[in-house]
């Protein structure tokens, strides 16, 4: 990694420079993060008198655990439903935004302040907005025969967190997108116009595939978002259920740590959460590369 | 734009209005469900034109409502959201843009051991370690403090590696003429990178902000004290209400309030928000 070509010769001043940065990371990121990889070898007894080393038992108990697969599975589907409904959403507004000229920021104004609200904010306005006795969309759903019951039907549940999830997160995919659209070489377009292409084949043929550096850094940063952002939605709304329908890796961890106060289950969960977004932040990396020379 | 389509262009602005209908109806409901009484939304779905309790409303919660939860005052939750959003903001700002300073300037034994001891809180979001976190700020005693609110989350990869790249691509012929006219490290910092990096710093402010502000998991894991409650805690004090009914139209007007200055921030603040967004990359 470069410095520059001159550079400063002071002996103690860098590392005072670096000192709080450091300091955090060492106390509230790196050692946090040992204890975990620590106690989720270890069994404590209920008082914390003792521990004991069981090795692998707990990540054993993990995976043959029902709720715990049950909610690996959840969380994949909620992850893979909110990036593509945010991205396709994303996408298609700043290819519409990306074919007018003057109107194009009035409509970017208009498209992007979602990504300002929080996200237990954005849980209670759409569970709101569903409730069963004042909502607005219920008492639609049931002109088309659905009674509409988070509190009972887990898919329901299920539904209302992806789509707040994804509402928060159209605008991000917007901005990347239009900015990736915007950069498509404008004789491209033309050149295909000439050629007799028109404006639905040159996005497929030509914006889209161009797009696809773009489109897999945002699957990635999106399924980031929806594992570890989501909490708060969880959390003010559904608070994981009805029976466990919309319990989240995360929100296992939490519930299981912080509220049942089981440890050791509890830290395997966070490190097997940690290789998850190793795996996630190094995908994103290699690819951040490649993409500079694209 | 390539050729002229009128019908085309009709169907973009079309699609375009559309679309801002349907993303902005949670908030436009919210603001109507606001104006109602809670016997007019309890009734049925929400009425879609505005009520006449909207003064009511708003003066109930910024006085009185949040009592009635145990909570603070509403005013006092926001000021602390601000004073935490703040904290995190300016936290985060200097001690990244000191870190990068040491890392591109100078050259000494463990830097890159430095840079990848950053580069690994990417790795390590705080939902991923909420318990032996939650149990070193337990230690320290920084429970229900300013300090455990704010000091564990100013670690900063991203703005780190943000004012790493920028400041690669200040020429070097500026540290150069610096040096030969005796400027130290420190004066060169203050004179010379500081005012070049006001761009960024703008953009990183307006990013920060509303990461702070919307803080949510943290908040709740180290305060039990509701004088440190921020606006989010409170919302979620105030929908889970164990029988009765939900107070929807004061949670509205209180959802209202709660988003009003990050949206207007970002608003209002557009190109430094798209800037700071597109260039840290989250």
């Amino acid at each position: 990694m470069d410095t520059k070509r001159t550079t400063f010769n002071n002996r103690l001043l860098p590392y005072l420079l670096l000192a709080p940065q450091l300091a955090i990371t060492l106390i509230f990121f790196i050692w946090p993060a040992a204890q975990a990889v620590k106690s989720s070898f270890e069994r404590e007894d209920p008082f914390g008198f003792s521990t004991v080393f069981v090795g692998l038992a707990h990540y054993q108990q993990l995976l043959a655990d029902p709720n715990y697969l049950d909610s690996l599975w959840r969380t994949a589907v909620f992850a893979v439903s909110v990036t593509l409904l945010s991205m396709v959403l994303g996408l298609a507004f700043a290819a519409a935004v990306d074919r007018l000229t003057r109107t194009s920021k009035v409509y970017t104004t208009l498209l992007v302040w979602p990504y300002a609200v929080a996200p237990v904010v954005a849980g209670v306005l759409w569970w709101f907005l569903f409730n069963t006795s004042t909502g607005l969309l219920p008492f639609f759903l049931e002109r088309f025969g659905i009674l509409w019951d988070h509190d009972l039907n887990g898919t329901h549940a299920m539904i209302l967190i992806i789509i707040a999830a994804a509402w928060k997160q159209i605008s991000y995919n917007f901005l990347f997108f239009l900015a990736g659209l915007q950069s498509v070489p404008q004789a491209l377009m033309e050149a295909a116009a000439i050629d007799g292409s028109g404006p639905v084949k040159r996005f497929f043929t030509i914006s889209l595939p161009l797009l696809s550096p773009t489109t897999f850094f945002l699957f990635i940063i999106n399924v980031n978002y929806t594992m570890f952002d989501t909490f708060p939605i969880v959390d003010a709304t559904t608070g994981g259920g009805p029976a466990q329908a919309t319990t989240t890796l995360v929100y296992k961890v939490y519930q299981d740590g912080y509220v049942g106060l089981n440890l050791g289950s509890s830290s395997a969960q966070s490190v097997l959460l940690m290789l998850i977004v190793m795996l996630l932040t190094f995908v994103q990396f290699r690819f951040v590369e490649r993409r500079v020379q694209y | 734009m390539v050729e002229n389509r009128p019908f085309l262009t009709f169907l973009t602005h079309a699609f375009l209005i559309l679309g801002f209908v349907i993303v902005a109806l949670p908030v436009y409901v919210a603001i109507m469900a606001s104006t109602h009484d809670i016997s007019t939304l309890m009734s049925g779905p929400v009425p879609l034109l505005p009520g006449s309790h909207f003064i009511e409303n708003y003066s109930t919660i910024l006085t009185s409502a949040s009592a009635a939860h145990g909570l603070p005052n509403y005013s006092h939750m926001a000021l602390n959201s601000l004073v935490m959003a703040l904290a995190i903001t300016v936290g985060k700002i200097c001690i990244s843009i000191l870190s990068a300073f040491a890392i591109v300037y100078f050259r000494f034994p463990f830097r890159l051991l430095a840079f990848w001891i950053i580069f690994v809180t990417l790795m390590l979001p705080v939902e991923v370690r909420i318990m032996p976190t939650y149990k070193i700020v337990a230690d320290l005693g920084m429970l229900n403090s300013w300090a455990g609110l704010t000091i564990p989350l100013i670690a900063s990869a991203t703005a780190t590696f943000l004012f790493r790249q920028f400041f690669m691509t200040v020429p070097d012929e500026l540290l150069e003429a610096a040096r030969v006219d005796g400027a130290g490290p420190l004066k060169f910092f203050r004179d010379i990178l500081l005012p070049l990096s006001r761009t960024n710093i703008g953009a990183l402010c307006v990013i920060l902000f509303i990461y702070g502000w919307v803080q949510y998991l943290w908040p709740l894991l180290v305060t039990t004290d509701p004088g440190y409650y921020t606006l989010m805690m409170g919302m979620k004090r105030m929908v889970t209400v164990q029988d009765g009914v939900i107070e929807w139209h004061l949670v509205m007007a209180g959802s209202v309030l709660a988003m009003l200055p990050p949206i207007l921030v970002v608003v209002f603040m557009q190109r430094l928000f798209i800037r700071g967004l597109t260039e840290t990359e989250k």
